[in-house]
Formats: structure tokens, C-alpha cells, sequence
């Protein structure tokens, strides 16, 4: 049965939390948990969500959920994974979400390591692009030109000076059983993705783009209209890796602005000219490169 | 059954025994025998156990802490850098009152790199809220390997455990061993049976954070679970006697100790030296002793002054120094002493770092400056005037 606003599970897993208003990590785990339901077991790590829902006594998650180190979201889901299993638990799925740094940097380890072992968990990469909880400093998922707290725009450096690392064909490249990338503006195809992964044996990736408006410097209301510009304008793309080959779901005739994307967030408005110029190069590039060897 | 066995794999022999559910590995020597061993009885049959092959001693003890918190049984082990590497989680599993057993074949840290025994990596972490027992020799190393469950596990414990092996001198060095019997064992140790865990039918929020008004709280009932494994630390050996016939002598050992002038305190494999020197001493009418001290956390400060209270000098030998300070054992055997009202000198003999041998002669010189009192408060066996000065 496909997910949709009609058929999604009307019980909530993830609320009385203090999430910012317009939070899009927070709007993932809600979402996510709906379609696994009541038997999902959330794992954690440091992050905007552990910060917002697991503060004793006032605890956010309806189902069972835990903190890991922020380093071991993937090492800890194989430990949950391998005990219920060994006390006969049959009906569960046991899922991480971490956010971009948790994932791309202090996380990717851990992450490799059950890849490479095949765990039978779902992890869920929610990327806003920066560490957010610790107040907007890059990560190895800050795109080029970003503005943070540690890449700051200057007359010397104009933000971030490295691209977004791909963790979505870093991921593949462990010949995966199942990844996928998503954003919570086109939330029919994201949970759709989770209820794929929900059924797939192995272990299972999902990058999705969540928007955070503190850190993005967008009005809160932008959220959502934000992570689907992001696809629009073909910065971001929605794909599937699975039985070892990649194929883009979405593939957009005439891309939208990069430019208005770009100038609409705090964090890109100082960007001149030529920075776009290399942003728009570097997006058509990609998409070359898909549309020449994706399915 | 009487086997020859080396103290890693006495203690993968008791880890068989103790039968957890899961065992997360990732190799280090001089640790690595017990994870090959382990594998090997999971391939063979004889351990029923996932054997989980993680990609770091930080991911080792995470997954522990991940099956821990699912309500089963888990093991680890490491040494040395792999302990220091997975630091953050040490913390982690005694705040989140994870009973997991952990071997660490003490061992050397770098710089420089070296894989031969000392204990400085495990006294490092003496804060992080886990039990720390000390074996002797290849058959305590066994044993603990069971008892530590029991004692860890316990309801009113519910605390890691971690049992400290010397690398190389107890890890890899055969002895004969009486491996118990499956029947056995599982008279001695319960199933694991917990509240603290994840749960299908009554779903918890765990590992959560706790501001200013609670944290305390729980690191204060972290602190007093520790003092309560003293009385299951005897109930437990009590019961293993029942059962094994073996009787242990809790958090110390003394040996001699009763009418001794002169008390050498150590831990771990170099006791049996001290002890037949401390014997061939008592002959030349020398009224020498030994204490060794099984368990570092919790610290045995009542029972260790009260053991040593006849003594007129004492030594402090470790394979440990915390640098600009003095050796941790020997801080912390002074505290004890200073808070029984002792006023015997107390002197610190710092030796075997980085695996360097301490002699039949050495101690026998320890004996000898503190029966004459010309040792320094903190002395460095084997390092001359001018590396000293």
C-alpha cells in the first residue's frame, strides 16, 4: 500500500518536543515513525532531535528510543538489532536518525561498518546542511558557498569553499541493498522510500533534505516550499540505488533558478556572480553525468 | 576439567560459560586470542552468541551497549589504545547503567608505541564508572569472567564490569586450568533479567539528558550502585565456592599480612613474585607481607587499611604513573590510609611500563629501602641517578 496523506497513521510517535518552529528534522522523524509504527526503534545520536525530545523527565517519543554516542547511531542500531533478535522480537524495525554531521563526519564509520556487515537496520540521514544544534557550524554536508559560523562570508571567502560530500553513492558504493535520497518537500516519495526500506532485508539509507530556517535563514513558513526548490532547481535530486544500480525518480524537463533558490536564504546571499555561475556549472554536470548512467 | 590453557583463553573459556547473547569484536593485541577464540566456538556450536565483527573499538562497545539496552547479555574486550579509543563510551554504558563485561589486556599506550604490558591504560580510566577487577593468573581470569556477570547483572549493581588481564605475562601465558562444566556454570549465574531495556510491550525513552536539577541525582545513584557490588562481591564468590569449590577473598588478597612490618602492595600477575619473596624474607625473620588488590573501583579503602594496619612501612608497587603526580594506585592506597588515621610511610615503587621485566631482585630491594627507610616517596625501578634527575 502506497503512503499518502490519506492513509498515513493518524497515532503521533514524536510530539511535546521543543523542536524551532518549522523544524524539518523534526517534521522527518514525525513522518518516518508513522509509517513504521508503534514497534520502530529509534536510535539517536547527539543531534538537533536527541537535544529536543529526550529531555528527562519530559520524554518525546511514544515508541521505544534512545540516545547513542554520536559517533556510534549505525554500531548502537546493531546491538538493538542483534538483542531483539536474540529474545525472539520478531516484529520490529530498528531505525537511526542522524543528522548531517552525525552522518557524513563523526558517524561514517559506524555507518560503513554495518553497511559492510549488512545489518538489518534503516538509517536515516536528516541533512539541513550544518550542525545546527550547536549553532550553525560547517559540516562535510555544507554545500559550496553556505554561509555558517565557522565558514564565514567575508571579502577574502565567500562561506564554504568544498562541495556537499555524496553520501548517497559513498553509501552505494558498499553495494547496499537498498539507498535512497529524499527531501521532506516531496514527502509522498520520502515515505514511500521508508515503507520500501520497512520491507527490504539488509541494511537500508535514506538522505533526506530537512531545512533547518535558523540556520538557513529562511521565514519559518519556507520550510517545505524550500526542500522542494531544492529539487526544482536541481540541486538536490531524488534517486534509488537498489540491485546494484542507481535510478533518478525525478527528472525535471526544465530546472528552475538556482539563482532565486540561492538569494532567497541568509546563508547564500552574499554570493557573487561567479560563485553561482560555479554552483549552476557544477548542477548540470551532475545531472550530465545521471541522465548518462542512471536508469 | 583440567586444561592448559593461556589467560586469553582461560577467559574465553568463561565467557563460553557465562553464554552471552551477544559479542561485539574488533582486535587488538594482546587481546586478540579471546575474540578468535570465541569465533571459533560460535562457528563450532558450542556458543550459541552473535559474534558481531564491528569496524572499532568505539563501535565494540556501542553495539554492547546497544544489545545491553535491547535486555540481553553482551561482551567486549580491548587493550590499551582500543580502550582509550572507545573512552567516550565507557562513560556512556555505566551512566546507562549497562551491565556489560569487557576484558582489557592491560597494555602499554603510545607514544612511543609498545604492545607489551602495563596497567596505565585501565587506571586512566578508573572515573569512568566501571567495576575494575584485577586477575592474577590464567584460573581467577576464568573465574572472573563468570563471577563478573553475577556482580555486573545484579539488580542492585546493574554496572559494567571490566576485567583487567596483564598483557602478555597473564594473557598469553599457560597454566593449568580447571574449566568448569556448563552445568555448573549455569547453577552459579542467573539469566539476564532487567528493566532497563528497550521493550516492544512497554516502550522507554532511554540514555536521555538531565539538566542541572537531575544529572546529579543519577551520577550520585551511579556512585552508590558501585559501593552496593562490595556485598554482591561476596555474595557471589560465596556462592562460586558452593559450586566450584574455589574461594575468592574479595576486593583484596592478603597474604601474611596479619603480624607484617613491612607490606607490599600491588595488583595483577606480579603478586605470586612478591609473595615468594615476602615467604623467602619471613625465613631471615623479615616480617614481610603482601596485599593484592583484586578490585581498583570500588576501591577497597576500609578493608585495605584495616589489612595493613600492623604495618611499620609500605610500598606501593604499580606499572602505572600519572605524569607530573605520582602512580594513581599509590594515590589512591593513600588516601585510604590517611582516612583510617594511618601514619606508617607509605612509598610508591613505579616499574614495568612499556613491559619492562620486574626482577626477583627488585623487590627485594623495594623490601629492603623501606625496612631501612632510605626510599624516596616515589621511586623508578631500573631508572639510574641520571635518567632520575
Amino acid at each position: 500500500m502506497s503512503v499518502s496523506a490519506k492513509t498515513l497513521d493518524q497515532n503521533e510517535y514524536f510530539y511535546g518536543h521543543k523542536a524551532c518552529a518549522g523544524c524539518g528534522g523534526s517534521l522527518a522523524v514525525r513522518n518516518v515513525l508513522k509509517v513504521l509504527g508503534k514497534n520502530a526503534v529509534a536510535v539517536l545520536p547527539a543531534g538537533c532531535m536527541s537535544a529536543v525530545g529526550f529531555n528527562f523527565p519530559q520524554l518525546c517519543f511514544a515508541n521505544n528510543a534512545i540516545i547513542s554516542t554520536f559517533a556510534g547511531t549505525a554500531s548502537m542500531l546493531t546491538g538493538i538489532e542483534a538483542g531483539f533478535r536474540r529474545r525472539g522480537i520478531k516484529d520490529f524495525t530498528a531505525v537511526g536518525f542522524a543528522g548531517d554531521g552525525g552522518t557524513a563526519d563523526i558517524g561514517i564509520q559506524a555507518l560503513s561498518g554495518a553497511i559492510d556487515r549488512n545489518d538489518n537496520i534503516i538509517y536515516i540521514c536528516y541533512d539541513n546542511e550544518a550542525y545546527m544544534n550547536t549553532g550553525i557550524q560547517k559540516s562535510g554536508l555544507t554545500p559550496f558557498g553556505a554561509k555558517t559560523t565557522t565558514t564565514p562570508a567575508g571579502q577574502n571567502i565567500h562561506g564554504n569553499i568544498r562541495p556537499k560530500k555524496n553520501m548517497f553513492e559513498i553509501v552505494a558504493a558498499h553495494d547496499i541493498p537498498y539507498a535512497a535520497t529524499a527531501t521532506v518537500g516531496y514527502m509522498n516519495d520520502f515515505l514511500n522510500k521508508v515503507e520500501k526500506a520497512s520491507k527490504i532485508q539488509g541494511t537500508k539509507y535514506i538522505h533526506v533534505i530537512a531545512p533547518c530556517p535558523t540556520g538557513w535563514g529562511i521565514p519559518v513558513s519556507d520550510t517545505v516550499d524550500a526542500a522542494r526548490e531544492i529539487v526544482d532547481c536541481g540541486l538536490w535530486y531524488l534517486a534509488e540505488y537498489e540491485n546494484h544500480e542507481f535510478k533518478i525518480n525525478r527528472d525535471p524537463k526544465t530546472f528552475t533558478s538556482v539563482e532565486d533558490y540561492l538569494r532567497k536564504q541568509a546563508r547564500f546571499r552574499h554570493l557573487s556572480e561567479q560563485d553561482i555561475k560555479i554552483i549552476t556549472d557544477s548542477r548540470d554536470k551532475k545531472w550530465e553525468f545521471i541522465r548518462k548512467n542512471w536508469n | 576439567m583440567e586444561k592448559f590453557l593461556s589467560g586469553d583463553e582461560a577467559f574465553a573459556e568463561g565467557i563460553r560459560l557465562a553464554c552471552p547473547d551477544v559479542i561485539s569484536a574488533y582486535p587488538i593485541t594482546p587481546q586478540t586470542i579471546v575474540v578468535e577464540k570465541l569465533s571459533e566456538m560460535v562457528e563450532d556450536g558450542s556458543l550459541d552468541a552473535e559474534f558481531i565483527h564491528v569496524e572499532s573499538e568505539h563501535s565494540a562497545l556501542s553495539c554492547a551497549m546497544g544489545a545491553s539496552a535491547a535486555g540481553v547479555r553482551a561482551f567486549t574486550a580491548t587493550s590499551s589504545q582500543g580502550l582509550l579509543y572507545m573512552a567516550e563510551c565507557l562513560y556512556y554504558a555505566s551512566g546507562g547503567r549497562f551491565p556489560i563485561v569487557m576484558m582489557n589486556a592491560n597494555r602499554s599506550t603510545a607514544l612511543p608505541w609498545n604492545i607489551y604490558g602495563d596497567q596505565r591504560d585501565s587506571l586512566s580510566q578508573l572515573d569512568s564508572g566501571w567495576i575494575q577487577a584485577y586477575a592474577e593468573n590464567a584460573q581467577e581470569s576464568l573465574d572472573l569472567a563468570l563471577m563478573s556477570y553475577y556482580i555486573a547483572e545484579h539488580k542492585t549493581v546493574s554496572t559494567p564490569f571490566m576485567v583487567n588481564l596483564d598483557g602478555f605475562i597473564l594473557t598469553h601465558t599457560y597454566e593449568q586450568v580447571d574449566v568448569p562444566t556448563p552445568e555448573q556454570a549455569g547453577k552459579f549465574l542467573p539469566p539476564y533479567e532487567t528493566e532497563n531495556k528497550l521493550d516492544p510491550e512497554n516502550p522507554k525513552n532511554m540514555a536521555f539528558s538531565a539538566g542541572p536539577d537531575t544529572n546529579y541525582i543519577f551520577k550520585y545513584k551511579e556512585h552508590a550502585a558501585m559501593f552496593r557490588a562490595i556485598p554482591v562481591i561476596e555474595e557471589a564468590e560465596r556462592r562460586f565456592a558452593e559450586i566450584f569449590g574455589r574461594q575468592y577473598s574479595g576486593l583484596i588478597d592478603a597474604y601474611l599480612t596479619e603480624d607484617a612490618d613491612y607490606i607490599l602492595i600491588t595488583l595483577g600477575s606480579i603478586a605470586g613474585l612478591c609473595r615468594e619473596i615476602a615467604g623467602q624474607l619471613r625465613e631471615n625473620g623479615v616480617k614481610a607481607g603482601v596485599l593484592r588488590i583484586r578490585y581498583m573501583r570500588p576501591f577497597p579503602a576500609e578493608a585495605l587499611a584495616k589489612a595493613v594496619s600492623s604495618a611499620k612501612a609500605l610500598a606501593v608497587l604499580e606499572k602505572d604513573i600519572s605524569f607530573g603526580n605520582e602512580g594513581t594506585v599509590f594515590t589512591n592506597v593513600n588516601s585510604a590510609l590517611h582516612g583510617a588515621g594511618m601514619t606508617a610511610p607509605a612509598y610508591n615503587f613505579i616499574g614495568g611500563l612499556g613491559g619492562r621485566n620486574i626482577s626477583h631482585q627488585d623487590i627485594i630491594r623495594i623490601f629492603e629501602t623501606i625496612q631501612s627507610g632510605t626510599a624516596k616517596r616515589v621511586n623508578f625501578i631500573g631508572i639510574g641517578e641520571e635518567e632520575n634527575s
